[in-house]
């Protein structure tokens, strides 16, 4: 089955191939005009019932409201007197241009006049096209409302006997879901062709596979797949959703353009890139344009720059009750949902903004009642004022926490999972501004007060950083100087570092346990579960190392490292050949690699590998696109249920392994059964044909067997041939005259 | 035991014979001379000289007295394995592709190139096997591929069919005395050229190699595809084991997209494949170059691959090679 949108009108189909040529000179000239005279009529209604005597005086003031949308005079507005030389509420006017009064309809309906009075405008051809008489039924008529359909359970997944973990492959044309089964060839569940047209994408907490067309994105969900809602957005090129799956932000590098009547977006949305979605109605919430980021748009050389853009430039709070997008260098506006109003209906100005980045989940401040929801942004030196770092809560818009910093020249924010942490990973140069040195400015969001903690001891440049999950432990990468044009990346060190073991219940300052040094890696890969990480080497051409290192290992440990939370162990090394991504399971506890032909074409295919690293399946995929996991929501135990299981975990254990066990040995057995009955059958076969080739060669008058092969049988009882070998060797040579 | 690198052609190498006992190897490669090479140690016996242009096909009669070879100088000729003389030329107005002959060989076909307004032809002659015999100058039969030409071909047991493969990736069998067609199923992807044929030890039945990736075990009475070996990448030569139910493969991608590639993508590698259970078993590593042709001893005691890389590799097998057996084949054995 393949997904459909007959019931939409078809776009252009063919949009890729003209996707970079700008016709916009060309439709200007060539558009058809809209048919002159009607359509720049635009009719009042809910104007005061003034006498004639007011009557100039209320178009002069209608006049001035008018022309801000468009360009229209006094003689334009025609207001009709009654039998009583008294107005009726309303006046017809007329605009330069049908745009102006299109324009209009849309700015102006509902714009208040004075405390009574409301403006309601249409345009005259809508009056006409659907208020004419006949089109409206005089008497009511109830909206008939759709019978109630069960829905398909849309976390069925997550019933599955063996707790199996799901994931999607994208290759060639075809999507398919499997099923996990460690060494085994994964079980597919569903496969369709042309499933998406772009890439496939999960839902965070999984209950969605999105897919992505031309002419919008659609969820699919449930044990059949079904199609549970379909976003009408026209070249969408990159979806987003709300941590809690309520809602969806799509986005187009082209604005929308929207014909009247359009059966799902409005003129409202025309023009527009973003459009926000509510998942449950299916509804546009409200819809954005582009904001490029500051710099010039054509470079040095007078070509068009391209520009980068923020993804994802809508930013949702932990709770989906806000979604936030930053102007660069201005400010940050915030809107509340489900209304999509901003936030005191301003924006929060912060001068420079550069960064900014929501709490991921809502943080639990020491000595504060009301838990809100908190953002972390940073701006950069502005004339003598220096840089600085910031906590924001909302919606009470109070500024928890403010740090100074100098010689920036550029800021990560880097959130744990739980919001204990923000790490500001900060780039400083020298007062020369040749070197570069990073500090770690790690904010301590749980602890009163929030205190600062200063990680200055990295020389060179870190490259890459990952917090622990659920974990007070980080992994950071760094590299020295990088020397611009050279094909070998230069090597790098990957540090770990852990809290210090302090009394009771505190967590002590943050310290250094090890550098590995002269490495290539440039990728971190943490369990979702913590205490495991990968450090990877990918997009590489020269090398693909995995390492599995294991931060609480049950064995010895260093004396030097005893005053530290962490017992750091390389458990094993693996090499996946051109590997271009890496994922951890949803449960932690299997990490699949893969070779995507979006990156290269050599080895497509992917390798799983359990947490320790030893690699459990590998399989060539031609064409491999995307291979990703299907995310878990969270657990619905309680703390008390899984402190339950964890203490009862050997005795779970051994259920798993027999389980394990049991299917080894019935899969074992399969292929055992299944191989005796290919060799009989190939036996069977050659009795068969050998006794028809004795049978011709009887015929033909032959002996039963060839005499050769008779001579071979003899030969192979004896013990063998022998090969003599004669090597001649001329040990000298000389030459004599003789005369 | 490591291999023996034979380095004794300029150019790259189009097809390997082992003599039906064993102790010699024929090769011929694109540079206009055969060879012919002890097995046991890799020395060069000798050489054929004659023909003017690449050397595409070689063949030696059971009791290795008569080597045949076909040429892209539109000859195939007939020469005295023991003197290298040549004894008869045969002038064709095409290339020669292949040549082999029967199991007797008292009979020995060619398969022509299609080219220059001539169809693909297959064309079959009587020979003496006697170095002073005199051999007749026309084929006994020609048989004419109108449909899609011949690229391969041989003869099954007794010479009772000859079986052809196409560039359309289908096989033919065909009667060996009237030269009817009987048969033609397409057992690869269409328009898959089949690279190499090569027979059982009896004869009954052939492996296919192809440029769709995979390797077919065929029987030669109805054509039936009796197993499939799926590959990674196109196949040019492939050859079944005697002794031990295996088959090598030989392949790696084309020849013209080498250069942008490293030796590890390109997958010159010979693959052993369990013939029964379709099962891979192993590679052998070593060329730098795609395989273009892949032989086995006769007696299942090694093997020779050939590659666009010039190289000839000749492997004898180990003992473990012969003690390898799955579970259910030494259950069998103990029966």
């Amino acid at each position: 089955m393949a997904p459909s949108f007959q019931d939409l009108p078809p776009e252009e189909e063919h949009y890729d191939e003209d996707e970079d040529i700008d016709f916009s000179d060309l439709r200007e000239q060539y558009e058809v005009r809209l048919e002159e005279g009607l359509d720049a009529f635009i009719v009042i209604d809910g104007l005061p019932v003034v006498p004639e005597e007011s009557k100039s005086k209320l178009i002069k003031f209608l006049l001035r409201k008018l022309n801000t949308v468009g360009k229209t005079r006094e003689d334009a507005i025609f207001m009709p007197l009654n039998d009583q030389k008294k107005s009726e509420g309303f006046a017809f006017v007329e605009y330069e241009t049908p745009e102006q009064a299109i324009a209009a309809a849309r700015a102006l309906h509902g714009v208040p006049l004075d405390k009574k009075h409301t403006m309601l405008v249409n345009k005259l051809t809508d009056i006409d096209r659907y208020g004419r008489e006949g089109r409206v039924d005089e008497e009511y008529k109830p909206p008939v409302i759709e019978p109630f359909v069960e829905k398909e359970h849309l976390r069925w997944w997550l019933g599955d006997p063996h707790a199996r973990d799901q994931f999607a492959i994208y290759r060639g044309d075809n999507v398919g879901v499997y099923l996990n089964r460690k060494k085994e060839a994964p079980e597919n569940i569903v496969d369709r062709q042309h499933w998406t047209e772009s890439f496939v994408q999960w839902s965070p907490q999984g209950t969605y596979l999105i897919s992505v067309h031309a002419q919008g994105v659609q969820l699919w969900a449930g044990p059949n797949w079904t199609r549970q809602k379909r976003f009408a957005h026209p070249f969408v090129n990159l979806v987003d959703f709300s941590p809690n799956e309520n809602y969806l932000v799509t986005w187009s590098h082209r604005p929308i353009h929207v014909d009247e009547g359009h059966p799902v977006l409005s003129m409202e949305e025309d023009g527009k890139n973003y459009i926000i979605w509510d998942v449950a109605t299916g509804k546009a919430l409200r819809s954005f344009q582009t904001i490029d980021l500051p710099g010039p748009a054509v470079d040095e050389a007078g070509n068009p720059v391209k520009k980068k853009i923020q993804w994802p430039a809508f930013k949702w709070s932990a709770d989906d009750k806000y979604v936030a997008r930053m102007t660069q260098g201005q400010s940050i506006s915030i809107y509340e949902l489900p209304r999509m109003n901003l936030l005191d209906k301003t924006s929060i100005k912060i001068d420079g903004v550069m960064d900014f980045e929501w709490a991921p989940a809502t943080p639990q401040r020491d000595g504060i009642k009301n838990y809100e929801q908190l953002f972390c942004y940073w701006t950069p030196e502005i004339g003598s004022n220096p840089a600085k770092v910031g906590l924001m809560s909302i919606p009470s818009k109070e500024i928890v926490r403010t740090r100074n910093l100098f010689n920036v020249s550029d800021a990560k924010l880097h959130w744990q999972s739980q919001s204990k942490y923000v790490c500001v990973k900060v780039d400083r140069h020298s007062k020369s501004k040749k070197s570069l040195a990073t500090n770690l400015e790690i904010f301590r969001v749980k602890e009163k007060g929030v205190p600062v903690e200063v990680v200055d001891s990295i020389k060179d440049t870190v490259i890459n950083f990952a917090w622990e999950p659920k974990g007070d432990r980080f992994v950071l990468i760094t590299t020295a100087e990088v020397l611009a044009n050279t094909a070998v990346p230069p090597k790098t060190s990957v540090s770990f570092f852990c809290p210090e073991k302090v009394k009771g219940q505190a967590i002590g300052n943050f310290k250094h346990i090890r550098t590995i040094e002269k490495k290539n890696s440039n990728a971190i890969y943490w369990s979702p579960k913590g205490r495991f990480v990968v450090v990877a080497t990918v997009h590489s051409q020269q090398s693909f190392e995995l390492d599995f290192w294991d931060l609480d290992y049950e064995g010895e440990k260093p004396e030097s490292e005893k005053d530290l939370t962490a017992n750091l162990q390389l458990m094993a090394t693996a090499d996946h050949y051109g590997v271009t991504d890496v994922e951890w399971d949803p449960t932690g506890r299997y990490v699949v690699t893969s070779a995507s032909i979006w990156k290269h074409a050599v080895e497509n295919g992917y390798h799983i590998y359990d947490f320790k690293g030893t690699q459990l399946r590998e399989e060539h995929v031609e064409r491999l696109k995307q291979i990703v996991w299907r995310p878990r929501p969270p657990t619905l135990l309680t703390k008390e249920e899984q402190k339950q299981i964890r203490k009862n975990l050997r005795e779970y254990s051994k259920i798993f392994e027999e389980e394990d066990q049991y299917e080894l040995d019935s899969a074992n057995f399969a292929i055992v059964e299944h191989r005796r009955r290919i060799l009989d059958e190939w036996l069977a076969w050659r009795a068969s044909v050998e006794e028809e080739l004795r049978a011709d060669r009887k015929e033909e008058g032959l002996p039963e067997t060839p005499k050769e092969d008779a001579a071979d049988a003899d030969a192979d009882a004896g013990e063998g041939a022998f090969v003599e070998e004669i090597v001649e060797e001329i040990i000298d040579e000389t030459e004599e005259i003789v005369s | 035991m490591r291999p023996i690198l034979l380095q004794g052609h300029e150019r790259s190498l189009t097809q390997i014979k082992f003599s039906h006992d064993g102790d010699l190897i024929f090769s011929t490669a694109k540079d206009q001379v055969a060879c012919v090479w002890f097995y046991a140690n890799g020395e060069r016996l000798g050489t054929y000289h004659g023909h003017q242009g690449a050397l595409w096909t070689v063949d030696v009669d059971a009791t290795t007295t008569l080597l045949a070879t076909g040429a892209a100088d539109n000859t195939a000729r007939l020469w005295d394995v023991k003197s290298g003389k040549c004894l008869k030329t045969w002038e064709f107005p095409t290339a020669v592709k292949r040549v082999e002959f029967s199991d007797d060989g008292t009979q020995l076909l060619a398969v022509t190139e299609k080219r220059m307004g001539y169809l693909g032809t297959i064309a079959v002659f009587d020979i003496k096997v006697d170095v002073e015999a005199e051999q007749s100058d026309t084929p006994r039969m020609t048989i004419t591929c109108e449909e899609s030409k011949a690229t391969v071909a041989g003869w099954s047991y007794l010479g009772k069919y000859i079986i052809a493969g196409h560039e359309d990736g289908s096989i033919s069998q065909y009667d060996s005395k009237t030269g009817e067609q009987l048969l033609n199923v397409l057992v690869h992807e269409s328009d898959m050229q089949v690279n190499d044929l090569q027979w059982a030890p009896d004869r009954t039945y052939f492996i296919s190699a192809s440029k769709d990736k995979t390797a077919k075990l065929i029987s030669a009475r109805d054509l039936q595809i009796l197993k499939t070996y799926p590959t990674d990448t196109p196949l040019n030569s492939a050859c079944i084991t005697p002794k031990k139910d295996f088959v090598i493969l030989g392949g790696g991608q084309a020849a013209m997209d080498v250069t942008t590639t490293s030796s590890r993508q390109g997958k010159f590698e010979a693959r052993f494949y369990h013939k029964v259970f379709e099962d891979e078993i192993g590679r052998v590593r070593g060329h730098f170059g795609p395989l273009n042709t892949v032989a086995v001893h006769p007696k299942g005691q090694g093997y020779a691959s050939g590659g666009e890389d010039g190289y000839v590799r000749v492997h004898h097998f180990d003992k473990p090679y012969f003690d390898f057996m799955y579970e259910v084949e030494r259950e069998h054995a103990r029966r």
